[in-house]
């Protein structure tokens, strides 16, 4: 009786370890709990100058572009693809909006403000259709398409801004990087962004499509489903997440910085999609795995900053919680610590044996 | 080349056989180089200095492009360049300013480092099945950050040997010169280009970007191989570093950011092809002299700010993507 107790939960816990969430999921409470420690208050949210506050709420707050960049990447990826312009994107989106913001009479002006947004995110999606017609009209590599607007882009972005870092006072435009209704307006964005793709995905055949194409290009194109326009979609998608969270961080920085506006964002985007449990190599990918992941990666920056890592040393930090998630992530890895336990468990003699197998793990972390 | 000997023939003209032909990549971005160079001449009278220059201010960028054409050519990617190339200079910073190692003793244990830092990504890559994109990723976080740990600010290197190597000029006919590390550039591309032509060790690498699982089933080595050539990027950003000291004279956690891109960017213009198996190490030479080009016309036009050179260097990528889709194309 015990035994098949024992038995159902430990099948049990083995399929609650292969679901796709979990690894993700434990990651993420393990480093939140991780501050407890450290920041005794880490959880405590309170109301300051009628917003809320706290390291949860920061998390949330600077997590909006990461989130959101990084679910347009997922799209990208499961297609077997990737968007290495995100960065630039975000910077010329930033750069047209507070253009267009500085160069109004009335910046306060609500139609300003809206063509502002309106004319940043019609530059963001033509960057999306650029890179979607190089990949799937074209045939270029992923990678290569988008490395040209993320070399490009960004001289593009600076000869918007004429090379200074534009700034703009308007109230209206400060919203979106800012508080309503007590809360991060970045969070309504992400949330409305997410649950908007995870219907369309989920509940309509969308995603199934999505994930033939990035399966096999080919072979879907042959099955009547319209790779090239799915591939086209997914870039402009991404471009326009890019797009939105570049009006963000040009919103809640109030300017607009081309040199360094989502500088590097496209590294933590694909590090998000991919900690998420999405692979590289296309097919297959979870919205809420990207979502997790990319609120790893704004945790582990929190955390650095508050535990007090010397700021000299959080890049070597960052670099070694990368290196163990990607380790616990790939199978082989896992694979070869579980001959490791199963060698060592049984027989306690031949000790030895488990020896040359350890460098193996020894040698990731360097 | 011998396959596209044997089937030219059965494909009819000329023409047909020489848009098969793989150098012809090479062939166009040395066109657009000389075309590219006459114009410079004809538009801002360039002096005979003009040539090595874009060696001498290169020099760097040429050794890391080596080593990327390597990792490229077997289907991979290796984005931790700039990064190796940033802690190197630091290491050799700390190790002959700090704590007055000489120059001649502390290039290699550089060396070695950036080897062993390949070496790491390659293991990684292979055995654990992590992504290139990704593994190379992590790499460039861990050695731009470990360059930060060892040092916040930029060491000045004020060692003789290392100033007397960097002013030394090894002069050309003409009153043109050239630098000990563009030597070292030219020297790396010869030797690479030997080693992929003329070496076991080249085939495989060839062999392992056309087909990875034919190259396996076929027996090769291609554990040993991959984890190779990833440590052989390592070592080529390492120098490429030491390249680099020469030209700061100091070493600069901050050096070098971005230069991965620079660096699969010529390799691109040069002709190889991301997917691996296809390029030349001679044509990332190339790639590198064009976008060199890019920058010194830039500059001598004086009156273009510098964002220019981010779209021309963009606008071009995407001529030599066109030119190759379009090549590409006929081929099928």
């Amino acid at each position: 009786m015990t035994s098949t107790l024992a038995d159902i939960r430990a099948r049990d816990w083995r399929a609650l370890t292969r679901r796709q969430l979990f690894w993700p999921t434990v990651i993420l409470v393990a480093l939140l709990v991780f501050n407890l420690p450290f920041t005794p208050n880490f959880f405590n949210i309170g109301l300051r100058n009628g917003h809320l506050f706290g390291s949860l709420i920061s998390i949330l707050y600077f997590g909006t572009v990461p989130i959101l960049v990084a679910l347009g990447m997922t799209l990208v990826i499961a297609t077997k693809g990737i968007d290495l312009s995100v960065g630039a994107v975000m910077a010329i989106s930033g750069a047209v909006a507070c253009r267009v913001i500085s160069d109004a009479t009335d910046q306060n002006s609500m139609s300003v403000v809206f063509t502002a947004m309106a004319l940043a995110l019609l530059a963001a999606v033509a960057a999306g259709l650029f890179n979607g017609f190089m990949v799937a009209v074209a045939g270029v590599q992923p990678i290569i398409a988008t490395l040209i607007l993320l070399v490009a882009g960004r001289g593009v972005a600076q000869l918007i801004t004429k090379g200074f870092i534009l700034t703009e006072l308007s109230q209206p435009y400060a919203v979106i990087g800012g508080y309503a209704f007590t809360v991060p307006t970045g969070v309504f964005i992400v949330v409305g962004f997410v649950a908007f793709t995870a219907l369309l995905t989920r509940r309509t055949a969308l995603g199934l499509l999505i994930e033939s194409v990035g399966g096999n290009a080919e072979a879907s194109r042959l099955a009547g489903v319209r790779s090239r326009r799915i591939k086209m979609m997914v870039y402009v998608f991404c471009a326009l997440c890019a797009g939105v969270a570049g009006l963000w961080n040009s919103s809640s920085l109030g300017g607009a910085d081309a040199n360094n506006a989502g500088l590097w964002i496209e590294l933590d985007a694909i590090l998000a999609v991919v900690i998420g449990g999405t692979p590289l190599t296309g097919g297959r990918f979870s919205i809420g795995g990207t979502v997790i992941g990319a609120l790893i990666l704004q945790t582990l920056k929190t955390t650095i900053f508050t535990i007090g890592i010397p700021a000299q040393a959080n890049m070597v930090f960052e670099a070694a919680v990368v290196i163990i998630i990607c380790l616990l992530q790939s199978p082989a890895f896992r694979a070869r610590v579980v001959a490791l336990g199963r060698r060592g468990r049984p027989s306690p003699g031949p000790q030895e044996s488990v020896e040359p197998a350890a460098p193996a793990t020894v040698e990731v972390a360097p | 080349m011998s396959t596209l000997k044997i089937d030219a023939p059965r494909t009819g003209s000329a023409y047909l056989r020489f848009l098969a032909d793989r150098r012809l990549p090479i062939l166009v971005t040395a066109a657009l180089l000389i075309v590219m160079y006459s114009y410079g001449s004809y538009r801002y009278s360039f002096d005979i200095q003009v040539a090595p220059n874009l060696f001498i201010n290169n020099s760097y960028l040429i050794v890391a492009a080596v080593g990327a054409t390597f990792v490229i050519l077997t289907g991979g990617i290796d984005l931790s360049i700039g990064s190796l190339v940033g802690f190197s200079t630091v290491l050799t910073g700390l190790l002959v300013t700090q704590n007055h190692v000489p120059f001649a003793l502390a290039a290699p244990v550089v060396l070695v480092a950036g080897a062993f830092g390949g070496f790491l990504m390659g293991c990684m890559i292979q055995y654990f099945r992590v992504q290139p994109f990704i593994a190379t990723l992590a790499g460039l976080f861990l050695f731009r950050g470990l360059s930060l740990m060892l040092s916040k600010e930029s060491i000045p290197i004020n060692d003789g040997t290392v100033a007397a190597i960097a002013q030394f000029h090894i002069t050309l006919p003409g009153d043109a010169f050239l630098s000990v590390g563009a030597a070292v550039g030219l020297v790396v591309v010869i030797i690479a280009a030997v080693v992929l032509h003329a070496t076991r060790f080249g085939r495989r690498v060839y062999a392992i970007g056309g087909n990875e699982q034919s190259a396996l089933l076929m027996g090769l080595p291609v554990a040993r191989t991959k984890i190779a050539v990833y440590t052989l990027s390592g070592f080529c950003s390492a120098l490429a570093g030491l390249v680099f000291v020469l030209y700061i004279q100091s070493g600069d956690p901050r050096a070098a950011i971005g230069m991965e891109l620079d660096a699969i960017a010529a390799v691109v213009i040069g002709g190889t092809l991301l997917t691996g198996g296809a390029g030349y190490v001679v044509g990332s030479l190339l790639g590198v002299l064009v976008i060199g080009l890019i920058k010194t016309m830039i500059s001598d036009e004086g009156t273009l700010s510098s964002w220019w050179i981010k779209i021309g260097t963009g606008a071009l990528l995407l001529l030599f993507i066109g030119l190759q889709r379009t090549v590409g194309a006929r081929r099928r």
